[in-house]
Protein backbone atom coordinates (compact mmCIF):
# COMPACT_ATOMS: atom_id res chain seq x y z
CA UNK A 1 0.00 0.00 0.00
CA UNK A 2 1.51 3.30 -1.02
CA UNK A 3 1.21 6.39 1.15
CA UNK A 4 0.69 9.69 -0.59
CA UNK A 5 -0.25 11.79 2.43
CA UNK A 6 1.86 14.89 3.04
CA UNK A 7 1.79 17.43 5.83
CA UNK A 8 2.19 21.18 5.64
CA UNK A 9 1.88 23.42 8.70
CA UNK A 10 0.13 20.68 10.64
CA UNK A 11 -2.45 20.08 7.90
CA UNK A 12 -2.59 16.59 6.49
CA UNK A 13 -3.29 16.41 2.75
CA UNK A 14 -4.45 13.05 1.39
CA UNK A 15 -2.09 13.55 -1.54
CA UNK A 16 0.27 16.30 -2.62
CA UNK A 17 -1.82 17.48 -5.59
CA UNK A 18 -3.66 20.81 -5.62
CA UNK A 19 -4.41 23.25 -8.40
CA UNK A 20 -2.91 26.67 -8.93
CA UNK A 21 -4.91 29.65 -7.75
CA UNK A 22 -6.80 31.34 -10.57
CA UNK A 23 -6.92 28.29 -12.83
CA UNK A 24 -9.77 26.52 -11.06
CA UNK A 25 -12.16 29.18 -9.73
CA UNK A 26 -13.48 27.83 -6.43
CA UNK A 27 -13.76 24.38 -7.95
CA UNK A 28 -17.35 24.69 -9.17
CA UNK A 29 -16.59 24.82 -12.88
CA UNK A 30 -14.17 21.89 -12.80
CA UNK A 31 -16.35 19.79 -10.49
CA UNK A 32 -18.07 18.72 -13.73
CA UNK A 33 -14.81 17.03 -14.72
CA UNK A 34 -13.04 16.25 -11.44
CA UNK A 35 -14.26 14.67 -8.21
CA UNK A 36 -12.92 17.32 -5.83
CA UNK A 37 -12.82 14.72 -3.05
CA UNK A 38 -9.82 13.20 -4.80
CA UNK A 39 -7.67 16.34 -4.56
CA UNK A 40 -5.18 17.08 -1.80
CA UNK A 41 -6.63 20.57 -1.64
CA UNK A 42 -8.59 23.13 -3.61
CA UNK A 43 -6.76 26.45 -3.84
CA UNK A 44 -9.25 29.19 -4.65
CA UNK A 45 -8.97 32.08 -7.06
CA UNK A 46 -7.59 35.19 -5.32
CA UNK A 47 -10.20 36.95 -3.23
CA UNK A 48 -9.99 40.58 -2.10
CA UNK A 49 -11.89 42.56 0.52
CA UNK A 50 -14.20 44.01 -2.15
CA UNK A 51 -15.14 42.90 -5.71
CA UNK A 52 -12.46 43.62 -8.33
CA UNK A 53 -13.45 44.04 -11.99
CA UNK A 54 -10.08 42.96 -13.41
CA UNK A 55 -8.39 44.19 -16.58
CA UNK A 56 -9.75 45.03 -20.05
CA UNK A 57 -9.81 42.27 -22.71
CA UNK A 58 -8.00 40.59 -24.39
CA UNK A 59 -6.80 39.10 -21.12
CA UNK A 60 -5.29 35.88 -22.41
CA UNK A 61 -3.19 34.71 -25.32
CA UNK A 62 -1.33 31.60 -26.27
CA UNK A 63 2.46 31.47 -26.48
CA UNK A 64 4.80 28.63 -27.41
CA UNK A 65 4.17 25.84 -24.92
CA UNK A 66 2.11 28.02 -22.63
CA UNK A 67 0.03 31.15 -22.31
CA UNK A 68 0.04 34.69 -21.01
CA UNK A 69 -2.72 36.00 -18.81
CA UNK A 70 -3.54 39.42 -17.47
CA UNK A 71 -6.89 38.76 -15.84
CA UNK A 72 -6.17 41.32 -13.14
CA UNK A 73 -7.68 39.29 -10.30
CA UNK A 74 -11.36 39.74 -11.14
CA UNK A 75 -13.16 38.42 -8.07
CA UNK A 76 -16.45 38.91 -6.23
CA UNK A 77 -14.91 39.96 -2.91
CA UNK A 78 -14.78 38.11 0.38
CA UNK A 79 -18.45 38.51 1.35
CA UNK A 80 -19.87 36.77 -1.73
CA UNK A 81 -17.05 34.26 -1.51
CA UNK A 82 -17.99 33.31 2.04
CA UNK A 83 -21.70 33.10 1.26
CA UNK A 84 -21.43 31.17 -1.98
CA UNK A 85 -18.04 29.54 -2.54
CA UNK A 86 -17.21 28.27 0.94
CA UNK A 87 -20.56 26.47 1.38
CA UNK A 88 -19.90 24.78 -1.98
CA UNK A 89 -16.41 23.67 -0.95
CA UNK A 90 -17.57 22.55 2.49
CA UNK A 91 -19.42 19.66 0.86
CA UNK A 92 -16.16 18.05 -0.22
CA UNK A 93 -13.66 15.98 1.71
CA UNK A 94 -10.65 18.04 0.67
CA UNK A 95 -8.61 20.82 2.22
CA UNK A 96 -9.46 24.39 1.31
CA UNK A 97 -6.74 26.97 0.81
CA UNK A 98 -8.04 30.48 0.21
CA UNK A 99 -5.84 32.69 -1.92
CA UNK A 100 -5.93 36.28 -0.65
CA UNK A 101 -5.12 39.39 -2.68
CA UNK A 102 -5.20 43.09 -1.96
CA UNK A 103 -4.03 46.54 -3.00
CA UNK A 104 -2.90 47.52 0.46
CA UNK A 105 -1.88 45.63 3.60
CA UNK A 106 -5.21 46.69 5.12
CA UNK A 107 -7.09 44.96 2.24
CA UNK A 108 -5.30 41.69 2.92
CA UNK A 109 -5.87 41.96 6.65
CA UNK A 110 -9.58 42.57 6.17
CA UNK A 111 -9.92 39.32 4.21
CA UNK A 112 -7.76 37.38 6.68
CA UNK A 113 -9.74 38.66 9.64
CA UNK A 114 -13.06 37.69 8.06
CA UNK A 115 -11.79 34.15 7.62
CA UNK A 116 -10.41 33.89 11.14
CA UNK A 117 -12.17 31.16 13.05
CA UNK A 118 -13.96 29.90 9.93
CA UNK A 119 -13.61 26.14 10.10
CA UNK A 120 -14.34 25.81 6.38
CA UNK A 121 -10.88 27.23 5.61
CA UNK A 122 -7.71 25.23 6.28
CA UNK A 123 -5.03 27.70 5.23
CA UNK A 124 -4.45 31.02 3.54
CA UNK A 125 -2.24 31.53 0.53
CA UNK A 126 -1.15 35.14 0.27
CA UNK A 127 -0.81 36.48 -3.26
CA UNK A 128 2.20 38.78 -3.21
CA UNK A 129 3.11 37.80 -6.73
CA UNK A 130 0.41 38.62 -9.32
CA UNK A 131 2.16 40.65 -12.05
CA UNK A 132 -1.04 42.02 -13.57
CA UNK A 133 -2.35 44.59 -11.12
CA UNK A 134 -1.08 48.12 -10.67
CA UNK A 135 -1.23 48.18 -6.89
CA UNK A 136 -0.48 45.51 -4.33
CA UNK A 137 0.26 41.85 -5.11
CA UNK A 138 3.68 41.69 -6.81
CA UNK A 139 4.71 45.00 -5.23
CA UNK A 140 4.82 43.14 -1.89
CA UNK A 141 6.63 40.15 -3.30
CA UNK A 142 9.56 41.88 -4.98
CA UNK A 143 10.70 44.03 -2.06
CA UNK A 144 12.23 42.29 0.96
CA UNK A 145 11.06 44.86 3.47
CA UNK A 146 7.50 44.91 2.11
CA UNK A 147 7.37 41.10 2.06
CA UNK A 148 8.63 40.94 5.63
CA UNK A 149 6.11 43.52 6.78
CA UNK A 150 3.02 42.03 5.12
CA UNK A 151 3.91 38.50 6.22
CA UNK A 152 4.30 39.61 9.85
CA UNK A 153 1.07 41.59 9.83
CA UNK A 154 -0.95 38.76 8.29
CA UNK A 155 0.49 36.27 10.78
CA UNK A 156 -0.61 38.57 13.59
CA UNK A 157 -4.16 38.79 12.21
CA UNK A 158 -5.06 35.18 11.48
CA UNK A 159 -5.30 31.83 13.20
CA UNK A 160 -4.77 29.99 9.89
CA UNK A 161 -1.50 28.68 8.53
CA UNK A 162 -0.05 31.24 6.11
CA UNK A 163 1.47 30.26 2.78
CA UNK A 164 3.25 33.09 1.01
CA UNK A 165 3.01 32.70 -2.77
CA UNK A 166 6.21 34.02 -4.28
CA UNK A 167 6.98 35.52 -7.66
CA UNK A 168 9.78 34.34 -9.94
CA UNK A 169 10.27 37.95 -11.07
CA UNK A 170 13.04 38.61 -8.55
CA UNK A 171 16.82 38.51 -8.63
CA UNK A 172 17.26 35.90 -5.92
CA UNK A 173 14.35 33.63 -4.96
CA UNK A 174 16.32 32.19 -2.00
CA UNK A 175 16.44 35.61 -0.38
CA UNK A 176 12.68 36.12 -0.73
CA UNK A 177 12.00 32.63 0.64
CA UNK A 178 14.19 33.38 3.67
CA UNK A 179 12.38 36.68 4.27
CA UNK A 180 9.01 34.92 4.25
CA UNK A 181 10.27 32.24 6.62
CA UNK A 182 11.89 34.82 8.92
CA UNK A 183 8.62 36.77 9.11
CA UNK A 184 6.74 33.70 10.25
CA UNK A 185 5.29 32.16 7.09
CA UNK A 186 4.24 28.55 7.62
CA UNK A 187 4.99 27.60 4.03
CA UNK A 188 5.77 29.13 0.66
CA UNK A 189 4.38 28.38 -2.78
CA UNK A 190 6.07 29.11 -6.08
CA UNK A 191 6.26 30.01 -8.84
CA UNK A 192 3.59 32.47 -9.79
CA UNK A 193 3.71 33.49 -13.46
CA UNK A 194 6.72 34.99 -15.20
CA UNK A 195 6.06 38.44 -16.66
CA UNK A 196 5.97 38.27 -20.42
CA UNK A 197 4.75 40.04 -23.54
CA UNK A 198 3.42 39.09 -26.95
CA UNK A 199 3.01 41.36 -29.94
CA UNK A 200 0.55 40.67 -32.74
CA UNK A 201 2.77 41.54 -35.70
CA UNK A 202 -0.10 41.50 -38.21
CA UNK A 203 -2.00 44.18 -36.32
CA UNK A 204 1.06 45.92 -34.80
CA UNK A 205 -0.56 45.64 -31.39
CA UNK A 206 0.05 44.06 -28.02
CA UNK A 207 -1.72 40.72 -27.81
CA UNK A 208 -2.99 41.65 -24.34
CA UNK A 209 -4.80 44.86 -23.47
CA UNK A 210 -2.57 45.06 -20.39
CA UNK A 211 0.51 44.86 -22.67
CA UNK A 212 2.27 42.48 -20.26
CA UNK A 213 0.95 39.28 -18.78
CA UNK A 214 2.02 36.36 -16.63
CA UNK A 215 3.40 33.38 -18.49
CA UNK A 216 2.44 29.89 -17.41
CA UNK A 217 2.44 26.41 -18.88
CA UNK A 218 4.95 23.65 -19.63
CA UNK A 219 7.40 26.11 -21.21
CA UNK A 220 8.17 27.63 -17.77
CA UNK A 221 8.64 24.32 -15.96
CA UNK A 222 12.46 24.24 -15.91
CA UNK A 223 12.53 27.74 -14.42
CA UNK A 224 10.03 26.66 -11.78
CA UNK A 225 11.91 23.48 -10.90
CA UNK A 226 15.12 25.47 -10.48
CA UNK A 227 13.43 28.04 -8.23
CA UNK A 228 11.68 25.39 -6.13
CA UNK A 229 15.05 23.71 -5.67
CA UNK A 230 16.74 26.97 -4.64
CA UNK A 231 13.94 28.12 -2.34
CA UNK A 232 13.45 24.76 -0.64
CA UNK A 233 17.14 24.51 0.10
CA UNK A 234 17.21 28.02 1.57
CA UNK A 235 14.42 27.47 4.12
CA UNK A 236 13.13 24.77 6.41
CA UNK A 237 9.41 25.49 5.94
CA UNK A 238 7.54 23.39 3.34
CA UNK A 239 7.36 24.46 -0.29
CA UNK A 240 4.41 23.98 -2.64
CA UNK A 241 5.82 23.77 -6.16
CA UNK A 242 4.13 24.75 -9.40
CA UNK A 243 4.85 25.90 -12.93
CA UNK A 244 3.81 23.91 -15.98
CA UNK A 245 2.95 20.65 -14.24
CA UNK A 246 1.05 18.37 -16.62
CA UNK A 247 1.85 14.82 -15.52
CA UNK A 248 2.72 12.70 -12.51
CA UNK A 249 6.32 12.67 -13.68
CA UNK A 250 6.37 16.48 -13.62
CA UNK A 251 5.04 16.42 -10.06
CA UNK A 252 7.70 13.91 -9.01
CA UNK A 253 10.36 16.19 -10.52
CA UNK A 254 9.14 19.14 -8.41
CA UNK A 255 9.06 16.98 -5.29
CA UNK A 256 12.58 15.73 -5.89
CA UNK A 257 13.60 19.38 -6.24
CA UNK A 258 12.20 19.94 -2.75
CA UNK A 259 8.46 20.53 -2.98
CA UNK A 260 6.23 18.90 -0.36
CA UNK A 261 3.16 19.41 -2.54
CA UNK A 262 2.45 20.55 -6.08
CA UNK A 263 -0.16 22.54 -7.97
CA UNK A 264 -1.51 22.05 -11.47
CA UNK A 265 -2.17 25.40 -13.12
CA UNK A 266 -2.56 26.20 -16.79
CA UNK A 267 -2.75 22.53 -17.75
CA UNK A 268 -6.27 22.39 -16.28
CA UNK A 269 -7.29 24.42 -19.34
CA UNK A 270 -5.67 21.94 -21.69
CA UNK A 271 -6.77 18.83 -19.86
CA UNK A 272 -9.62 19.36 -17.40
CA UNK A 273 -8.75 16.02 -15.83
CA UNK A 274 -5.09 17.04 -15.34
CA UNK A 275 -5.20 17.02 -11.52
CA UNK A 276 -6.52 13.45 -11.48
CA UNK A 277 -4.00 12.37 -14.11
CA UNK A 278 -1.18 13.82 -11.99
CA UNK A 279 -2.39 11.93 -8.89
CA UNK A 280 -2.58 8.72 -10.89
CA UNK A 281 0.83 9.36 -12.43
CA UNK A 282 2.42 9.88 -9.01
CA UNK A 283 0.96 6.59 -7.78
CA UNK A 284 2.18 4.79 -10.88
CA UNK A 285 5.66 6.21 -10.42
CA UNK A 286 5.69 5.08 -6.78
CA UNK A 287 4.58 1.58 -7.71
CA UNK A 288 7.11 1.40 -10.54
CA UNK A 289 9.94 2.40 -8.23
CA UNK A 290 8.81 0.57 -5.11
CA UNK A 291 8.30 3.77 -3.11
CA UNK A 292 6.02 3.24 -0.12
CA UNK A 293 5.85 6.80 1.17
CA UNK A 294 5.87 9.85 -1.11
CA UNK A 295 7.72 11.77 1.59
CA UNK A 296 10.80 9.67 0.79
CA UNK A 297 11.40 11.50 -2.46
CA UNK A 298 10.97 15.09 -1.24
CA UNK A 299 14.24 16.89 -1.93
CA UNK A 300 16.03 13.62 -2.69
CA UNK A 301 18.29 14.99 -5.42
CA UNK B 1 -22.26 17.39 -18.51
CA UNK B 2 -19.13 18.78 -20.15
CA UNK B 3 -16.24 16.54 -21.11
CA UNK B 4 -13.05 16.38 -23.10
CA UNK B 5 -13.03 13.48 -25.47
CA UNK B 6 -11.77 12.32 -28.82
CA UNK B 7 -13.89 12.74 -31.90
CA UNK B 8 -13.36 11.14 -35.29
CA UNK B 9 -13.27 13.14 -38.49
CA UNK B 10 -15.98 12.03 -40.91
CA UNK B 11 -15.15 14.49 -43.65
CA UNK B 12 -13.57 17.84 -44.42
CA UNK B 13 -14.33 20.09 -47.39
CA UNK B 14 -13.33 23.57 -48.49
CA UNK B 15 -16.38 25.82 -48.92
CA UNK B 16 -14.62 29.01 -50.00
CA UNK B 17 -11.03 30.29 -49.86
CA UNK B 18 -9.87 29.72 -46.26
CA UNK B 19 -13.29 28.44 -45.13
CA UNK B 20 -13.37 24.79 -44.08
CA UNK B 21 -16.27 22.47 -43.30
CA UNK B 22 -15.38 19.74 -40.80
CA UNK B 23 -17.76 16.97 -39.77
CA UNK B 24 -16.76 15.12 -36.59
CA UNK B 25 -18.32 12.09 -34.99
CA UNK B 26 -18.47 12.82 -31.25
CA UNK B 27 -20.52 11.92 -28.21
CA UNK B 28 -20.77 15.67 -27.56
CA UNK B 29 -23.28 15.89 -30.41
CA UNK B 30 -26.00 14.34 -28.26
CA UNK B 31 -26.37 17.50 -26.19
CA UNK B 32 -25.22 20.16 -28.67
CA UNK B 33 -27.48 22.88 -29.98
CA UNK B 34 -27.47 26.17 -31.84
CA UNK B 35 -25.23 28.93 -30.49
CA UNK B 36 -23.01 26.62 -28.48
CA UNK B 37 -19.39 25.89 -29.29
CA UNK B 38 -16.65 23.37 -28.71
CA UNK B 39 -12.98 23.76 -27.82
CA UNK B 40 -10.87 22.07 -30.47
CA UNK B 41 -7.33 20.96 -29.63
CA UNK B 42 -4.37 20.58 -31.94
CA UNK B 43 -1.96 17.67 -31.56
CA UNK B 44 0.93 20.15 -31.28
CA UNK B 45 2.22 20.62 -27.71
CA UNK B 46 3.35 24.15 -28.54
CA UNK B 47 -0.27 25.15 -29.27
CA UNK B 48 -1.92 24.06 -26.07
CA UNK B 49 -5.14 25.97 -25.68
CA UNK B 50 -8.44 24.82 -27.16
CA UNK B 51 -9.73 26.90 -30.10
CA UNK B 52 -13.35 27.90 -29.54
CA UNK B 53 -15.32 27.06 -32.68
CA UNK B 54 -19.07 27.49 -33.05
CA UNK B 55 -21.34 24.61 -33.96
CA UNK B 56 -22.65 24.98 -37.51
CA UNK B 57 -24.70 21.82 -37.45
CA UNK B 58 -25.74 18.81 -35.43
CA UNK B 59 -26.58 15.67 -37.40
CA UNK B 60 -30.16 14.40 -37.24
CA UNK B 61 -29.00 11.24 -35.45
CA UNK B 62 -27.16 13.43 -32.89
CA UNK B 63 -23.92 11.57 -33.50
CA UNK B 64 -21.84 14.21 -35.23
CA UNK B 65 -21.26 17.93 -35.27
CA UNK B 66 -20.26 20.18 -38.09
CA UNK B 67 -17.73 22.98 -37.65
CA UNK B 68 -17.32 25.61 -40.34
CA UNK B 69 -14.31 27.78 -39.58
CA UNK B 70 -11.85 30.17 -41.16
CA UNK B 71 -8.14 29.46 -41.11
CA UNK B 72 -6.87 32.37 -39.06
CA UNK B 73 -3.67 31.11 -37.48
CA UNK B 74 -1.49 28.12 -36.68
CA UNK B 75 -4.21 26.21 -34.81
CA UNK B 76 -6.90 26.46 -37.47
CA UNK B 77 -4.25 25.76 -40.11
CA UNK B 78 -3.62 22.44 -38.34
CA UNK B 79 -7.34 21.70 -38.30
CA UNK B 80 -7.54 22.33 -42.04
CA UNK B 81 -5.22 19.34 -42.56
CA UNK B 82 -7.49 16.89 -40.72
CA UNK B 83 -8.72 14.06 -42.90
CA UNK B 84 -11.37 11.37 -42.72
CA UNK B 85 -10.60 8.94 -39.91
CA UNK B 86 -8.28 11.32 -37.99
CA UNK B 87 -8.88 11.77 -34.29
CA UNK B 88 -9.36 15.22 -32.79
CA UNK B 89 -9.78 16.17 -29.13
CA UNK B 90 -12.81 18.26 -28.27
CA UNK B 91 -13.93 20.03 -25.12
CA UNK B 92 -17.64 20.62 -24.88
CA UNK B 93 -20.37 21.31 -25.21
CA UNK B 94 -19.61 24.90 -24.20
CA UNK B 95 -21.70 28.03 -23.83
CA UNK B 96 -25.38 28.74 -23.33
CA UNK B 97 -26.59 28.69 -26.92
CA UNK B 98 -29.75 30.31 -28.25
CA UNK B 99 -32.98 30.04 -26.27
CA UNK B 100 -35.23 28.89 -29.10
CA UNK B 101 -38.39 29.00 -26.96
CA UNK B 102 -37.82 32.63 -26.08
CA UNK B 103 -36.96 33.47 -29.67
CA UNK B 104 -40.15 31.76 -30.81
CA UNK B 105 -42.23 33.94 -28.49
CA UNK B 106 -40.44 37.12 -29.57
CA UNK B 107 -40.59 36.26 -33.28
CA UNK B 108 -44.23 37.22 -32.95
CA UNK B 109 -45.67 34.90 -35.58
CA UNK B 110 -45.87 36.50 -38.99
CA UNK B 111 -42.87 38.86 -39.00
CA UNK B 112 -40.61 36.04 -37.78
CA UNK B 113 -37.05 36.06 -36.59
CA UNK B 114 -34.29 37.80 -38.47
CA UNK B 115 -30.95 35.96 -38.49
CA UNK B 116 -27.96 38.12 -39.31
CA UNK B 117 -24.56 36.56 -39.96
CA UNK B 118 -21.37 38.30 -40.96
CA UNK B 119 -18.30 36.49 -42.28
CA UNK B 120 -17.26 33.67 -40.00
CA UNK B 121 -20.27 34.57 -37.83
CA UNK B 122 -22.45 32.94 -40.50
CA UNK B 123 -21.93 29.24 -39.64
CA UNK B 124 -23.62 29.19 -36.19
CA UNK B 125 -26.73 30.80 -37.69
CA UNK B 126 -27.32 27.75 -39.89
CA UNK B 127 -28.02 25.35 -37.01
CA UNK B 128 -30.17 28.08 -35.46
CA UNK B 129 -32.18 28.45 -38.68
CA UNK B 130 -32.68 24.69 -38.74
CA UNK B 131 -33.78 24.47 -35.10
CA UNK B 132 -36.10 27.47 -35.38
CA UNK B 133 -37.75 26.16 -38.53
CA UNK B 134 -38.27 22.81 -36.80
CA UNK B 135 -39.91 24.70 -33.92
CA UNK B 136 -42.33 26.29 -36.38
CA UNK B 137 -40.80 29.75 -36.41
CA UNK B 138 -40.69 31.86 -39.55
CA UNK B 139 -37.03 32.56 -40.32
CA UNK B 140 -35.50 35.29 -42.47
CA UNK B 141 -31.75 35.06 -43.01
CA UNK B 142 -29.50 37.87 -44.15
CA UNK B 143 -25.91 36.83 -44.58
CA UNK B 144 -23.05 39.21 -45.27
CA UNK B 145 -19.88 38.30 -47.16
CA UNK B 146 -16.80 40.20 -48.33
CA UNK B 147 -17.33 39.30 -51.98
CA UNK B 148 -18.83 36.61 -54.21
CA UNK B 149 -17.00 33.83 -52.34
CA UNK B 150 -20.14 32.91 -50.44
CA UNK B 151 -20.70 29.75 -48.41
CA UNK B 152 -23.66 27.87 -46.85
CA UNK B 153 -26.20 30.00 -48.74
CA UNK B 154 -28.02 27.09 -50.38
CA UNK B 155 -28.47 25.51 -46.99
CA UNK B 156 -29.95 28.67 -45.47
CA UNK B 157 -32.50 28.62 -48.28
CA UNK B 158 -33.81 25.27 -46.98
CA UNK B 159 -34.82 26.82 -43.68
CA UNK B 160 -35.46 30.48 -44.38
CA UNK B 161 -36.16 33.36 -46.73
CA UNK B 162 -32.57 34.22 -47.55
CA UNK B 163 -30.98 37.53 -48.51
CA UNK B 164 -27.35 38.35 -49.18
CA UNK B 165 -25.07 41.33 -48.76
CA UNK B 166 -21.50 41.68 -49.95
CA UNK B 167 -19.02 44.41 -49.19
CA UNK B 168 -17.98 44.74 -52.82
CA UNK B 169 -21.52 44.43 -54.19
CA UNK B 170 -20.70 41.31 -56.24
CA UNK B 171 -23.70 39.45 -54.78
CA UNK B 172 -26.89 40.78 -53.24
CA UNK B 173 -26.99 44.18 -51.65
CA UNK B 174 -23.76 46.18 -51.75
CA UNK B 175 -22.83 46.86 -48.16
CA UNK B 176 -23.50 45.07 -44.89
CA UNK B 177 -26.36 42.94 -43.59
CA UNK B 178 -28.25 45.97 -42.27
CA UNK B 179 -28.06 47.62 -45.70
CA UNK B 180 -29.73 44.46 -47.06
CA UNK B 181 -32.42 44.52 -44.36
CA UNK B 182 -33.26 48.14 -45.22
CA UNK B 183 -33.12 47.65 -48.99
CA UNK B 184 -35.56 44.73 -48.78
CA UNK B 185 -37.82 46.35 -46.15
CA UNK B 186 -37.59 43.25 -43.98
CA UNK B 187 -39.91 43.18 -40.99
CA UNK B 188 -39.06 41.05 -37.95
CA UNK B 189 -40.10 40.22 -34.40
CA UNK B 190 -36.58 39.81 -33.04
CA UNK B 191 -32.99 39.44 -34.20
CA UNK B 192 -30.30 36.80 -33.71
CA UNK B 193 -26.85 37.77 -34.88
CA UNK B 194 -23.24 36.68 -35.00
CA UNK B 195 -20.38 38.50 -36.66
CA UNK B 196 -17.62 41.04 -36.14
CA UNK B 197 -17.92 43.53 -33.28
CA UNK B 198 -18.71 46.63 -35.43
CA UNK B 199 -21.60 44.70 -37.01
CA UNK B 200 -22.96 43.66 -33.60
CA UNK B 201 -22.70 47.24 -32.32
CA UNK B 202 -24.68 48.48 -35.34
CA UNK B 203 -27.29 45.75 -34.83
CA UNK B 204 -27.69 46.69 -31.18
CA UNK B 205 -28.56 50.25 -32.22
CA UNK B 206 -30.69 49.12 -35.17
CA UNK B 207 -32.80 46.74 -33.05
CA UNK B 208 -34.10 49.66 -30.99
CA UNK B 209 -37.03 48.45 -28.90
CA UNK B 210 -36.90 44.94 -30.33
CA UNK B 211 -34.81 42.21 -28.79
CA UNK B 212 -31.53 41.26 -30.43
CA UNK B 213 -29.67 38.16 -29.30
CA UNK B 214 -26.02 38.47 -30.23
CA UNK B 215 -23.27 35.90 -30.07
CA UNK B 216 -19.93 37.25 -28.88
CA UNK B 217 -16.38 36.03 -29.18
CA UNK B 218 -13.23 36.79 -27.23
CA UNK B 219 -9.82 35.25 -26.61
CA UNK B 220 -10.47 32.29 -24.32
CA UNK B 221 -8.36 29.95 -22.24
CA UNK B 222 -10.34 27.44 -20.15
CA UNK B 223 -13.68 27.72 -21.99
CA UNK B 224 -15.57 26.58 -18.88
CA UNK B 225 -15.87 29.75 -16.81
CA UNK B 226 -12.95 29.27 -14.44
CA UNK B 227 -10.15 31.51 -15.73
CA UNK B 228 -12.16 34.70 -16.33
CA UNK B 229 -10.19 35.39 -19.49
CA UNK B 230 -13.14 36.10 -21.80
CA UNK B 231 -15.40 38.69 -20.27
CA UNK B 232 -17.77 41.32 -21.64
CA UNK B 233 -19.00 44.39 -19.81
CA UNK B 234 -22.60 44.02 -18.74
CA UNK B 235 -25.17 46.67 -17.87
CA UNK B 236 -26.27 44.76 -14.76
CA UNK B 237 -24.12 43.18 -12.06
CA UNK B 238 -22.95 39.77 -13.26
CA UNK B 239 -23.85 36.80 -11.10
CA UNK B 240 -20.35 35.33 -10.89
CA UNK B 241 -18.00 38.15 -9.89
CA UNK B 242 -20.55 40.90 -9.15
CA UNK B 243 -18.52 43.42 -11.16
CA UNK B 244 -20.48 43.88 -14.44
CA UNK B 245 -18.18 41.49 -16.29
CA UNK B 246 -19.91 38.36 -17.58
CA UNK B 247 -18.02 35.33 -18.83
CA UNK B 248 -18.56 34.91 -22.56
CA UNK B 249 -17.73 31.20 -22.47
CA UNK B 250 -20.35 30.24 -19.89
CA UNK B 251 -22.78 33.14 -19.33
CA UNK B 252 -22.73 33.56 -23.14
CA UNK B 253 -21.69 33.48 -25.89
CA UNK B 254 -25.29 34.51 -26.61
CA UNK B 255 -26.44 37.65 -24.83
CA UNK B 256 -29.35 40.01 -25.27
CA UNK B 257 -27.74 43.06 -26.85
CA UNK B 258 -29.29 45.32 -24.20
CA UNK B 259 -27.46 43.37 -21.47
CA UNK B 260 -23.96 44.05 -22.76
CA UNK B 261 -21.84 47.13 -23.21
CA UNK B 262 -20.00 46.61 -26.50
Amino acid sequence: MIKTEVEIAGIKFKNPVMEGSGTFGSGMEYSEFVDLNKLGAVVTKGVANVPWPGNPTPRVCEVYGGMLNAIGLQNPGIDVFMERDLPFLEKYDTKVIVNVCGKSVADYLEVCEKLTGDSRVDALEINVSCPNVKEGAIAFGTDKKALDDITRQIKAHTDKPVIMKLTPNVTDISEMAKVAEGAGADAISLINTITGMKIDIERRRFALANKTGGMSGPAIKPVAVRMVYQASHAVSIPVIGMGGIATGDDAIEFMMAGATAVSVGMMNFVNPYATLDVIKGIEEYMTRHGIEDINEIIGCV
Amino acid sequence: MKSKSKGKVISQKILAPGIYDLEIETTLASSAHAGQFVGVFTDDASLLLPRPISICGVSDDKKSIRLVYRVAGKGTDKFSRLKEGDEVSLLGVLGNGYDTEKIKQLSNGTPGVLLLGGGIGIPPMLELAKELKAAGVKVISVMGYRDDKTFLLDEFKKYSDTYVASEDGSVGTKGNVLDAVRENNIDFGCICACGPLPMLKAIKTFAGEKTAFISLEERMACGVGACLGCVVKTTAVDHHSHVNNARICTDGPVFEASEVDL
